[in-house]
């Protein structure tokens, strides 16, 4: 099943490192990564989206616990959390097939940000399901590039 | 007053109270040796950095206090990673010291320049670069915090040589905090109760105490546990000792090796008590089968430890010794009332007659000297108050088997690693930590000439270890494999090519003695053991034995080959 972690962490040369290096050593997935500083001086927070049984993802997260620079981890899947992603499509857009994409893009309440003869620069965000989704629709126009910022997540309001 | 970096560096050690230090210098590291003539600790310069990193190692396991490395950069923090590895594996407290290149040529390729703290990532508990001369000292007394505290490990500390000639006030951090680094130690007192009511109600109990206990030092109460609960105790390779080994309670080693008496109590066993112990592959075989009839309680400081192997009943994150002190403290008032001095007494008999049946044993009368005879022989000649360290291969599983082991802390070997060249440093860290005692290096041909050069570092610090020399000719272990395994394909682990062992001990300025005959062995090793000498002793052995009982790997423990 895939889980989405949180994960803060002391802001400190390598820390990105540590956390990759325990996946990648332990044979552990990634399927997402991001990184960026909070509003608390010195920590950061990373988002990583994973793929394991229950007891592999146990093991994740105990072991992110046992690393020195980590400050706390959450599984967000077992909580009501907020997910969202943001992706750059870069797709084929003849004449012929514009119109139809522009109105995928009107449903799906994506934002067009390039434009060029025969193609369209979409930007979209939205839940992994959303992505998946809109991926999928567009795929047999003709993607030319996809650019991914992975998985940011928090925990809903009103939950211990 | 101001200090330089590498003056700071040397007070912390001192406040450390730091004994010894192993070492080996260079350029990016000759700061802080300009002014060690100027400090109370000893400095053992070794003759190879593993050796090093080892002998913190062996200093560490015999004393329980922290182990000391200090090396250059480069080649001298490579040099030390295999030693660094041992101790992660084994969960050992030593915190090495690399050298350098100054700060404004980091990532330049600057000559002797390596990513050490990248490199050594996985295998530290936890490492640093010193970047700035204000943090030196708040990251020596953080590494030394780190390396001892929650579950023991390696630390790395990486120190460019700028800051060794830098100056700053010396302002030594009297307290240690790491927000993200809280070991857990009191055990949940529910949880606590719950374990003294199954072992109240459970008919075959078994203990399973691994190296946590030791570290932990709760050898005082898993021993009071077993005794007046009449409970039968195995424990792994790096547990030995926490247990007596003269004690009728006592197993023996589990696991691949282990007696026929620990496998078949942990197979029929209907309560597993796992303390300190983390059921590694060559303790379980078939994981499915593993006390597949036991509930299994574990206790272990380190979370990721419980679950990761197998499933357990009853999870306990705790210091070994307050889970078990807190146990002792809820069943000893009801002692009298919960358990008779007979309870479990028709499972004791079960194990007793176990051992009877297949006790560890060796096929006597041979034309050859069997090397369990000679492990025999060191255990009573030293009368088992000796320190015992041992190489890797069937040395080290003679030695675990055959040496009856009184006490803890007397035991080094690499476990998790499984290091060849380990024992020879560890032995001279441990004969530095306890110069009076008899510390003896249990060795194989092929193992002792992987660190052969550290007789050097024993004999000019007048260490007088013994080392014993299992000598089959072969690279045992991997020979016994390819005999049982691989059609005895013998490729490439007969080692006929070999140093003369004596001429080698006498050129290094030791002693040398070579054993042939059986009726030598206690003449030379008791003349050896008496001399206040480095001292090798060639015992040329019989070329294929094997170490008996084996659990092939993978499979499980019911299925032993026996003698
Ligand atoms: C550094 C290292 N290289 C290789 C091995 C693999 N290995 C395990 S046991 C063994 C044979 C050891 O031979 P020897 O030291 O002669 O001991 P014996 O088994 O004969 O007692 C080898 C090569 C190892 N454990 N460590």
């Amino acid at each position: 099943m895939r889980h989405t972690l949180s994960v803060m962490v002391e802001n400190e040369p390598g820390v990105l490192s540590r956390v990759v290096g325990l996946f990648s050593g332990r044979g552990f997935n990634i399927e997402s990564l991001n990184v960026a500083p909070t509003l608390e001086e010195g920590v950061s927070l990373m988002t990583i989206t994973t793929i394991g049984d229950e007891q592999i993802i146990e093991q994740i997260v105990k072991q992110l616990r046992k690393l020195v620079t980590v400050i706390k981890v959450v599984d967000l899947t077992e909580l009501k959390a907020v997910e969202r992603e943001m992706v750059i499509i870069k797709i084929n857009a003849e004449d012929a097939k514009r119109a139809e994409i522009l109105r995928i893009v009107d449903i799906f309440r994506c934002k067009v940000i390039d434009v060029s003869i025969d193609e369209l620069t979409i930007e979209v965000t939205g839940d992994h399901g959303k992505i998946e989704a809109l991926i999928n629709l567009l795929a047999r126009f003709g993607i030319k590039e996809i650019a991914r910022t992975g998985t940011v997540a928090m925990k809903r309001a009103l939950q211990n | 007053m101001e200090l330089t970096g590498a003056q700071i560096f040397l007070e912390c050690l001192r406040k450390e109270g730091v004994e010894v230090v192993f070492g080996y210098p260079g350029g990016a590291i000759i700061d802080i040796y300009d002014q060690l003539p100027n400090y109370p600790f000893k400095h053992i310069l070794v003759r190879h950095e593993q050796g090093a990193v080892h002998s913190a190692d062996g200093y560490a396991r015999a004393t329980g206090n922290v182990g000391v490395s200090l090396v250059t950069s480069g080649p001298g923090a490579t040099n030390a990673v295999t030693g660094i590895a041992t101790a992660y594996m084994d969960s050992i407290p030593v915190v090495i010291f690399t050298g350098q290149v100054p700060t404004p040529l980091i990532g330049n390729d600057a000559f002797q320049e390596v990513d050490i703290v990248g490199i050594t990532r996985p295998c530290t508990k936890h490492n640093y670069l010193v970047k700035d001369i204000n943090e030196l000292a708040y990251t020596v007394r953080q590494a030394f915090y780190l390396a001892r505290s929650g579950r023991p490990g390696p630390v790395v500390v990486d120190l460019p040589k700028d800051l060794m000639q830098a100056k700053t006030e010396f302002i030594w951090p009297e307290d240690v905090s790491l927000r993200s680094y809280q070991p857990n130690l009191s055990p949940h007192i529910r949880q606590i109760k719950k374990v003294a009511e199954l072992i109240a109600n459970a008919e075959r109990p078994v203990i399973y105490a691994g190296g946590g206990v030791v570290s932990a030092g709760a050898e005082e109460e898993l021993t009071w546990l077993a005794k007046n609960l009449n409970i039968p105790v195995t424990a792994t390779l790096m547990g030995l000792g926490a247990f007596p080994g003269n004690d009728p309670l006592w197993l023996g080693m589990l696991g691949m090796h282990g007696t026929y008496a620990a496998n078949m109590a942990i197979n029929n066993a209907d309560l597993v008590l796992a303390i300190g112990a983390r059921f590694d592959d060559r303790v379980t075989g078939k994981v499915d089968t593993f006390a597949a009839k036991a509930t299994l309680v574990h206790i272990d400081i380190d979370p990721t430890s419980i679950q990761k192997n197998v499933a357990v009943h009853v999870p306990l994150v705790a210091d070994c010794k307050s889970a078990l002190s807190a146990l002792k403290d809820v069943i000893e008032p009801t002692l009298e009332q919960n358990y008779s001095e007979d309870s479990h007494a028709v499972w004791v008999q079960q194990v007793k007659q176990w051992s009877e049946v297949h006790p560890l044993r060796y096929n006597k009368g041979s034309k050859f000297i069997k090397p369990q005879y000679v492990v025999e022989k060191v255990y009573e000649i030293s009368n088992g108050d000796a320190i015992i360290a041992t190489e890797v291969g069937q040395n080290q599983m003679w030695a675990a088997q055959f040496y009856k082991f009184k006490k803890s802390k007397s035991f080094l070997s690499s476990g998790g690693l499984g290091t060849m060249g380990y024992g020879l440093p560890a032995a001279i860290g441990a004969q530095m930590a306890f110069p009076d005692r008899l510390v003896v290096n249990i060795a194989g041909d092929g193992s002792i000439q992987m660190n052969i050069q550290e007789l050097m570092t024993a004999v000019c610090n007048n260490l007088p270890v013994k080392i014993v020399i299992l000598n089959n000719g072969y690279l045992g272990m991997v020979r016994q494999w390819q005999e049982l395994f691989y059609k005895r394909n013998y490729c490439e682990t007969c080692m006929d090519a070999q140093p003369d062992f004596v001429k080698l001990a006498e050129a290094y300025g030791a002693v040398g003695f070579r054993v042939t005959e059986e009726k030598d062995v206690t003449p030379v090793l008791t003349e050896a053991f008496a001399l206040p000498k480095v001292c090798i002793i060639d015992v040329r052995v019989d070329p294929e034995e094997n170490v008996y009982p084996m659990v092939p790997a993978g499979a499980s423990l019911s299925d032993m080959l026996l003698v």
